[in-house]
């Protein structure tokens, strides 16, 4: 359930209406004006681009690259079919607020949509939604429907001669088609595979076809930042990080959920909001944006506020916004296992780095969790790391390397002790 | 092999593409096989996928079989081995796990006298772990037959929800 | 033109190459396992990895395009390191099982793991077992354990077979290659995984466990079956062939071979190889020498001859001959007086050979045809005629090609076909003389042709559209068109066509020596390098008309004959049939009265000449076995037995060369007909489509096991239109008996909605249904 602060896509949005998500309610919200805007007055594609641009949206699928500036990518001129794709794939752990963009606002994300088609000209869209939130898709579908209905899709929308349909495509259990590329062989049908690049999908995309990959986030972000201008978004955060973010924190805080914050709320507020630790708790490890992102020592994290550039700074990443609270029960080595094991089972298999590398990863860990380590397999995993990162299709391996680093960097006591003493420094059952 | 209904979900799928790219709707029409089966099918082995079905949806949607093959096994929510009436997948991922997940399904296997990775004698239940749901914040989540999910699974929660699904 | 530098190597490339490619055209070598210059790029297996200055991580060759400026490292210490790595990845699941793999000693992971790996693991888990797999009866994935996941053979299969038929299933380290359950891999080129599998998870069912690689010693040879000519590298030990593999050859097969091709050789060690000469009489095979056969052989054609002059005597040779012994065996035939020769011997249609004004090809080197922006095949099964040739049509057809067809059945061509008839045999004439009336009516054009009969409807018309648009087409006939007859209508019409569209015309020559046959003179009216030469009888009038004797050169005529009813009955009435014969078949043993073992195409040097007009001499590979001799030794001791001159030939070489002084190969092909036929009405009647399967080409492929175990190898049925089926009263699943002059045959009746409506699908030269008479003529069915 997503909390409001401030917020730019959830302004307005009263979750506990059952129909807060109908185009009804949307249009009451002021829903629909950008687009209206846009059309009645046939402002032009690079303007919208411009306006997208000044409001320092950096995508928020994990990489923060900036969102204008992508979509000037597209070759506006070029003849033949372009796509817009939207990643509702979140599968990152601890990443959650797409589903609720979608079941709560999900007309936020369709005219998103509709207007990156019109600024970038392409005829269709596609949304890509992660497969275990069935329900959602589902529900997306049906606003979809109200919005065809209403000729806010489909030929002549509003009855100018702009043209542009979407609609969803479900995933099926595949974390990795969250990656741009394996989300568009999955689209075409395929296994979820990364695809090399370059070519990058502004060229070589959907189909074949130039195609522009955003969040969800992103794209629903975009009604408010062409309402209300790009400054005013911009402001809403700080330079270089323009605008709310919704930030999900799970783990042992009170009151896990999503929060939509100004970028640069520093974590000390953000942990606030969320109730405080579980039970009063010591707050030992943060990892700060989804669980590719390294870990960081609860007090380091107290210093920094939530934006990409001081997490940066730090030696993390925001990635997705999804904040994982650990108190000081958590065994590190265990934690670490049970994301070893995540990676290990979601690599696609194709690249052989990642693939047995993942794989050798996880069964070192799992060795010395269960206190059977060896002496040299902390050398051993930084070296198979190495082996790995940057030396693969996807960043997948390097998703799964990071926080193996990052783990046995600032708890590498917690490792030794287990290796050394085939017992755990922290006793600790998932409760 | 598949009913009137569940084709015209498929062709609905198909709609979705251009023309020529009917491939993409091969993901849906493995899940909507995938639902037929769950719900005429008797046996564990009658509610999940196998080679006919899967060939037969290969040649309706017009790839090759061992293309539709793929698909269904890359994805893990294609029921690929014999499943009980409801499939219970638990997640057990990190965020999930701090905050009960895997002690739910522990919980879910003890009451229904099973393992991970098991079926009940009677074919009713079958218990999985499963990664993340990106519904991290309403942990401990369980979803059912993959697409109904419940959250916020508490004790209380799953004893209410299996005696639901009795 | 880019400036890039390779290890200190400057260099000058194109635009959009990648740094492998880059790499080979400077001589260095980068390791690797997923690229492979005819497949996409995969980029996979990492095992590439160079260092590229400024990069900030190293970066896979196969897959990264060279930039202006680009200094590449292939082996500075970051590449090395990071090779050593992947390395490291690729062996920690590998089994530890060289001594006894199939691959072992060329092995591409056992080679680069010397020089690129460590040499001891770190990895101490346990070892993944992969179950193997059941492809079918020739590429054996029983050792799955060993791939590497390079994925080389999926891509095989969906780019260049046409149909994905292998995949990758599963995710992360899981992923299985495998065929789809419970299902074959039945490409007619699958061989070719076998070659491109890196490592021994892939391996030669009939080869496997029969020798180590490095046992074996590597000739060059031609393959001896279609008329592309397949260049091929023969392995053999101890005086047998063990393997085919496919030499490059990039005008005509690339890297690869057909199935036919590459499994064929295990015809050569057949058990019914003949080894002996051997006489009939009293009834009785009796084995003897060579000086005695010969004999035989030579009162045998002299008696005929005095009794009933030598026009009742008939030569009968294979187009799979070489082109010295189809030299040889016209020299012969005509110094002894006899005229009647021909090898077309599934050709009906008599009439082309005396309009033809040279040798038929092509019309064009293989490479220009591919490179047709437009061709038009009639008449053509071509997945089993010519499967190497249907596969490069494919690729063009990718590359932008519109492939149109007139043909007598809808069969997948795994590709993008333009515009298509599909007709009875009765209606194929009609069909391409509605395209020539299009293109003359696109063109402005005119034709001596009487085209009222032809109503053009739209699929003419877009065939049409598609020659008269393209600045390069072509028009090819197919054996179906070849063997049909009313070949000259088909031929006509095509240069009609040819004419008025500016499209190219030709056959694809249905065997591995059909030009050569022609080139060599094995033409019932002309002579080597098309000669004048006193006029004989074709094949089918040999044997529509009996004569009393027959030399049969390779020829087995009960399978090879356009009408094998009435050869079989022919060679029965004869009173004497010699064949010169690697192998002592059934029916040969039944019909001969004597047999000489002569050297298959691995036993002999000789030559054929391919579709194109190449001719490609070879070597033989192993000795002749047993007491088997090179045909054309056997022709020149005839010769000279018969007191004919100019027999006087010391090595194969010799008889080539006096065949070469005669005349330019290139000068004597022509498909220009002197008169152009044609009657264009189409017929109505059922009529049969008799087709020869893939595997019973030719004598050797006849007798490979493996291949006789394929799919495509299965027992000949009656296919039919559903529609047919219906009006007709039958009962698809069921048998069903169909009749041709007084032979009936009984078969499964199966429902094709692939047939054209009227006509009735029985395979030819297969022993089911070798009573069957003429491959396109009326047929009757009834429920059986
Ligand atoms: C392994 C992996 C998983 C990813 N998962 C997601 C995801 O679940 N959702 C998402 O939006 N982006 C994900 N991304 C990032 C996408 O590739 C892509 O950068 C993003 O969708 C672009 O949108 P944005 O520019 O709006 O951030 C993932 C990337 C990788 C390498
Ligand atoms: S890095 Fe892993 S997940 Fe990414 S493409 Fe390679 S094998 Fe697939
Ligand atoms: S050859 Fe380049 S990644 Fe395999």
């Amino acid at each position: 359930m997503a909390v409001f602060v401030n917020g730019v896509i959830f302004e307005g949005v009263d979750t506990a209406t059952p129909d807060c998500w109908r185009l009804e309610a949307y249009m009451a919200r002021g829903g629909y004006q950008a687009l209206k805007k846009i059309l009645d007055n046939k402002i032009p594609q690079e303007d919208v681009i411009a306006e997208v641009k000044n409001s320092g949206l950096r995508g928020r699928g994990g990489a923060g690259f900036p969102t204008g500036l992508k979509w000037s990518f597209m070759p506006r001129s070029f003849p033949g079919d372009k796509y817009v794709v939207c990643n509702t794939d979140e599968g990152e752990p601890g990443t959650f607020k797409d589903r609720d963009i979608i079941i709560y606002n999900p007309h936020a994300l369709i005219e998103g949509m509709i207007i990156a088609g019109y600024a970038m000209g392409c005829k269709a869209g596609y949304n890509y939604i992660h497969g275990e939130i069935f329900e959602a898709y589902e529900l997306f579908e049906e606003a979809l429907d109200e919005a065809r209905k209403a000729g806010l899709l489909g030929q002549n929308i509003l009855g100018t001669d702009f043209s542009f349909d979407l609609f969803a495509h479900h995933g099926y259990g595949a974390y990795i088609c969250g990656e741009e590329t394996a989300l568009l062989e999955s689209l075409e049908g395929k296994k979820g595979q990364p695809r090399f690049k370059p070519p990058f999908p502004a060229s070589f995309g959907l189909y074949g076809k130039p195609t522009t990959i955003n969040n969800t986030e992103s794209f629903a972000s975009v009604p408010f930042i062409i309402r209300d201008g790009g400054q005013k978004f911009l402001e809403a955060g700080k330079p270089n990080n323009g605008g709310t973010k919704l930030f999900s924190i799970s783990g042992h805080v009170n009151r896990p959920g999503n929060y939509e914050i100004p970028l640069g709320t520093p974590f000390a507020t953000l942990l606030e909001m969320a109730g405080g630790m579980k039970d009063g708790k010591k707050l030992k490890a943060v990892i700060p944006g989804g669980s590719s992102a390294p870990v960081l020592p609860g007090d380091v994290m107290m210093e920094l506020t939530m934006d990409y550039d001081s997490i940066s700074k730090a030696g993390s990443m925001l990635g997705s916004g999804a904040v994982i609270v650990m108190n000081e029960d958590v065994c590190m080595v265990k934690a670490l296992e049970r994301l070893a094991y995540f990676y290990h089972e979601e690599s696609c298999g194709q690249c052989t780095p990642c693939r047995e590398g993942t794989g050798w990863l996880y069964k070192v860990i799992h060795r010395i969790a269960n206190g059977e380590g060896r002496d040299g397999d902390l050398e051993l995993l930084e070296s198979v790391g190495n082996n790995m990162a940057g030396r693969t299709i996807c960043a997948l391996a390097d998703a799964a390397v990071f926080p193996v680093r990052s783990f046995t960097k600032h708890f590498r006591n917690e490792f030794e002790h287990l290796i050394k003493h085939k017992k755990a420094l922290v006793d600790h059952k998932w409760c | 092999m598949l009913s009137a209904q569940s084709l015209a979900k498929i062709d609905y799928e198909l709609a979705k593409y251009p023309a020529d790219q009917f491939r993409s709707a091969i993901m849906g029409a493995l899940r909507i096989a995938l639902v037929e089966r769950r719900e005429t099918g008797n046996t564990p082995e009658e509610r999940c996928l196998n080679a006919d079905v899967i060939e037969f949806v290969a040649n309706y949607v017009g790839i090759p079989p061992v293309a539709a093959y793929e698909v269904a096994t890359f994805y893990n929510m294609y029921d690929m081995k014999p499943v009980g009436k409801y499939k219970l997948t638990v997640c057990t991922n990190l965020p999930c796990a701090l905050q009960g997940g895997v002690n739910a399904a522990h919980y879910i296997g003890e009451k229904l006298g099973i393992g991970i990775g098991e079926t009940t004698a009677d074919g009713k239940f079958t218990l999985l772990e499963g990664e993340c749901m990106g519904a991290c914040g309403d942990a401990p989540v369980l979803l059912v037959n993959n697409h109904k999910m419940c959250s916020f699974m508490t004790r209380e929660a799953i004893d209410k929800k299996l005696a639901e699904l009795e | 033109m880019l400036e890039i530098e390779i290890d200190g190597k400057k260099l000058t490339v194109n635009q959009g190459i990648t740094i492998m490619d880059a790499a080979h055209t400077a001589g260095t070598h980068i390791p690797h396992f997923c690229y492979h210059k005819k497949l996409s790029i995969a980029a996979n297996c990492r095992m590439c990895l160079v260092e590229v200055e400024k990069a900030p991580k190293p970066l896979p060759a196969c897959a990264t395009p060279v930039t202006d400026g680009m200094k590449v490292h292939t082996a500075s210490p970051l590449a090395k390191k990071a090779q050593a790595g992947v390395m490291e990845f690729l062996l920690i699941n590998h089994p530890l099982d060289c001594p006894i793999c199939d691959q072992g000693g060329e092995c591409q992971l056992q080679d680069l793991a010397v020089g690129y790996g460590n040499s001891s693991s770190r990895y101490q888990e346990e070892k993944r077992a992969v179950v193997g797999k059941d492809m079918g009866p020739l590429v054996s994935a029983e050792e799955m354990s060993r791939c590497i996941h390079c994925t080389r053979c999926v891509r095989f299969t969906e780019e260049i077979g046409g149909y994905q038929e292998i995949g990758m299933a599963n995710r992360s380290e899981f992923s299985e290659i495998l065929p789809f359950l419970g299902k074959t891999v039945n490409s007619e080129i699958s061989g070719n995984v076998i070659d491109l599998c890196p490592v021994g998870a892939l391996t030669s069912k009939p080869f496997r466990y029969a020798t180590r690689a490095w046992e074996l010693s590597r000739r060059k040879s031609v393959s001896p079956h279609d008329g592309l000519g397949s260049n091929l590298i023969v392995q053999v030990k101890q005086n047998q062939v063990m393997r085919v593999l496919p030499l490059e050859n990039e005008d005509i097969n690339e890297c690869w071979i057909a199935d036919r091709d590459r499994f064929s050789y295990e015809g050569l060690n057949s058990a019914e190889r003949l080894q002996k000469p051997m006489i009939k009489f009293d009834g009785k095979w009796h084995e003897t020498d060579w000086q005695t056969a010969l004999d035989y052989v030579v009162k045998g054609l002299n008696g005929v001859a005095n009794d009933h002059g030598k026009d009742a005597i008939g030569f009968l040779a294979s187009p799979h001959s070489t082109t010295e012994e189809l030299y040889l065996a016209q020299k012969l035939a005509r110094s002894f007086g006899v005229n009647n020769i021909d090898a077309a011997l599934r050709r009906s249609d008599k009439r082309v050979v005396a309009a033809q004004q040279g040798a038929l090809w092509l019309g064009s080197s293989i490479v220009e045809l591919l490179a047709a922006k437009s061709v038009l095949m009639v008449g053509s099964t071509q997945r089993t005629e010519q499967p190497l040739l249907a596969s490069r049509l494919r690729q063009s057809v990718k590359k932008g090609m519109a492939l149109n067809v007139i043909h007598t059945s809808d069969d997948d061509l795994l590709t993008r076909v333009n515009a298509k008839l599909i007709v009875s045999p009765l209606a194929l004439v009609n069909a391409l003389a509605q395209v020539l009336k299009a293109a003359v009516e696109i063109k402005s054009a005119s034709t001596t042709l009487d085209l009222s009969a032809a109503n053009v409807g739209a699929e003419a018309r877009a065939i049409a559209d598609s020659l008269c648009a393209a600045e390069s087409a072509a028009v090819v006939l197919g054996n179906v068109a070849q063997h049909h007859p009313a070949f000259a209508e088909l031929l006509s019409l095509a240069q009609e066509i040819g004419r008025v569209t500016g499209a190219r015309f030709g056959i694809a020559a249905e065997a591995a020596n059909s030009v050569g046959a022609d080139i060599a003179g094995v033409n019932p009216q002309r002579g080597p390098m098309g000669n004048a030469v006193t006029a004989g009888l074709a094949a089918s009038e040999m044997l529509a008309a009996p004569r009393k004797a027959y030399v049969l050169l390779n020829s087995e005529i009960e399978a090879d004959a356009y009408n094998s009813q009435q050869a079989v009955a022919a060679m029965k009435q004869a009173a004497t049939v010699i064949a010169l014969t690697a192998f002592k078949g059934e029916a040969l043993l039944d019909y001969a009265d004597v047999l000489l073992p002569i050297a298959p195409f691995s036993e002999t040097a000789g030559s054929f000449v391919n579709m194109e007009g190449k001719l490609q001499p070879f070597n033989g590979v192993v000795r002749p076995l047993g007491e088997t001799r090179p045909a054309w030794k056997v022709l020149r001791v005839l010769g000279n037995m018969l007191n004919l001159s100019g027999f006087d030939f010391n090595s194969a070489e010799d008889v080539r060369a006096e065949l070469l002084a005669q005349g330019d190969i290139a000068a004597a092909l022509n498909n220009q007909l002197s008169s152009v036929a044609a009657n264009v009405a189409a017929g109505d009647a059922l009529v049969r489509i008799g087709e020869v399967p893939m595997y019973q080409a030719d004598a050797i492929c006849r007798r490979a096991g493996s291949l006789q175990k394929t799919a495509a190898a299965a027992a000949p049925v009656i296919a039919l239109n559903p529609q047919d089926i219906a009006k007709l009263g039958l009962e698809a699943g069921q048998p069903a008996i169909v009749s041709q002059g007084e032979a009936e045959v009984r078969l499964q009746l199966v429902a094709d909605a692939a047939v054209a409506a009227g006509a009735v699908r029985v395979a030819a030269a297969h022993p089911a249904t070798q009573a069957l008479g003429g491959l396109f003529e009326p047929i009757q069915i009834k429920r059986g």
